[in-house]
């Protein structure tokens, strides 16, 4: 493994460059059958409002991959993340329209670890709502 | 109904392997919008010391999801699969997961909850190629959230 991030160059406080990642149906719709996961909450509004939904939501593990993309466009190489963990504590709703939803994601380094891994904390929100929960990441630097 | 305690522990046979193709790992790199050339492109991928392209971290989930199925579905353990919601997921890589791997899943029931009213069960699922190594285990927590009146 071969991150461009070296230990020695990050401390505890330091942030990660923020993303934002759009979603609208149509990136749902992709991502269903990318990942198999064609349960009709994420793609069917009918039937999201009918089990109590406000709307159509994002897979979660949607969200989860976007948010990594924080950590390994950081280090260059996703074979650094040794560990990667989250809560989903809110749903991102996605709205029939031109605009959908955006799900902004910000990380810093939370802790320094052995064998020069570090601890990276991350946050997701989407319309001001946390959509992730202890949301981490452990990852080897160089 | 609390689900049976005696299920914490128990051990599900290996599946079938999954074999993981590159243009799977494409697919799935596109879906998320990741253009990193690792996914798609064996040359990057070789000069980060990778021996084919690798998948994004969470590609693993589709393979122990699939796995975590029987679980799910098994009607000893009874849980209300119509009303289960996922709560919390991460991942332990020992590598990678990358094209041309033939990926077999084990799954445990780890801890067996319940929590006003919900039923909450971690499943564990570990993955090991073809050789026998040890490539990512998955934890997948799931909540059936109490049935209405219940």
């Amino acid at each position: 493994m071969t991150a461009k991030i070296a230990y020695g160059d990050v401390e505890v406080g330091t942030e990660l460059p923020a993303q934002s990642f759009p979603v609208t149906r149509a990136t749902l719709v992709r991502y269903a059958g990318a990942s198999g996961d064609f349960n009709p909450i994420h793609w069917n509004e009918r039937f999201a409002v009918e089990v109590g939904l406000p709307n159509v939501i994002a897979h979660g593990m949607f969200t989860m991959a976007e948010a990594i993309r924080v950590v390994t466009d950081w280090t260059g190489d996703p074979g650094a993340v040794v560990e990667y963990g989250v809560r989903f504590t809110r749903p991102v709703v996605v709205p029939n329209d031109d605009k959908g939803a955006v799900i902004e994601v910000s990380a810093k380094v939370a802790a320094l670890l052995e064998d020069n891994r570090v601890r990276v904390d991350l946050l997701a929100t989407s319309g001001g709502d946390k959509v992730l929960g202890m949301s981490r990441a452990v990852v080897q630097l160089g | 109904m609390a689900l049976d305690q005696s299920f914490v522990g128990r051990t599900y046979p290996p599946t079938e392997p999954y074999e993981v193709g590159r243009e799977k790992i494409r697919e799935f790199a596109e879906a998320v919008g990741d253009d990193n050339p690792a996914y798609t492109d064996p040359d990057a991928a070789k000069a980060l010391g990778h021996p084919e392209v690798i998948a994004p971290p969470t590609f693993a989930f589709a393979i122990t999801f699939r796995a975590a199925g029987i679980v799910i579905r098994d009607p000893r353990l009874g849980l209300d699969y119509d009303r289960v919601v996922h709560g919390d997921q991460r991942f332990a890589y020992t590598r990678p997961v990358r094209a041309g791997d033939r990926l077999s899943v084990v799954s445990t029931i780890e801890s067996i909850k319940s929590l006003a009213g919900n039923d909450v069960v971690t499943v564990r699922g570990e993955v090991h190629d073809e050789t026998g190594g040890h490539v990512v285990t998955a934890w997948t927590k799931l909540v059936a959230r109490a049935a209405e009146g219940a």
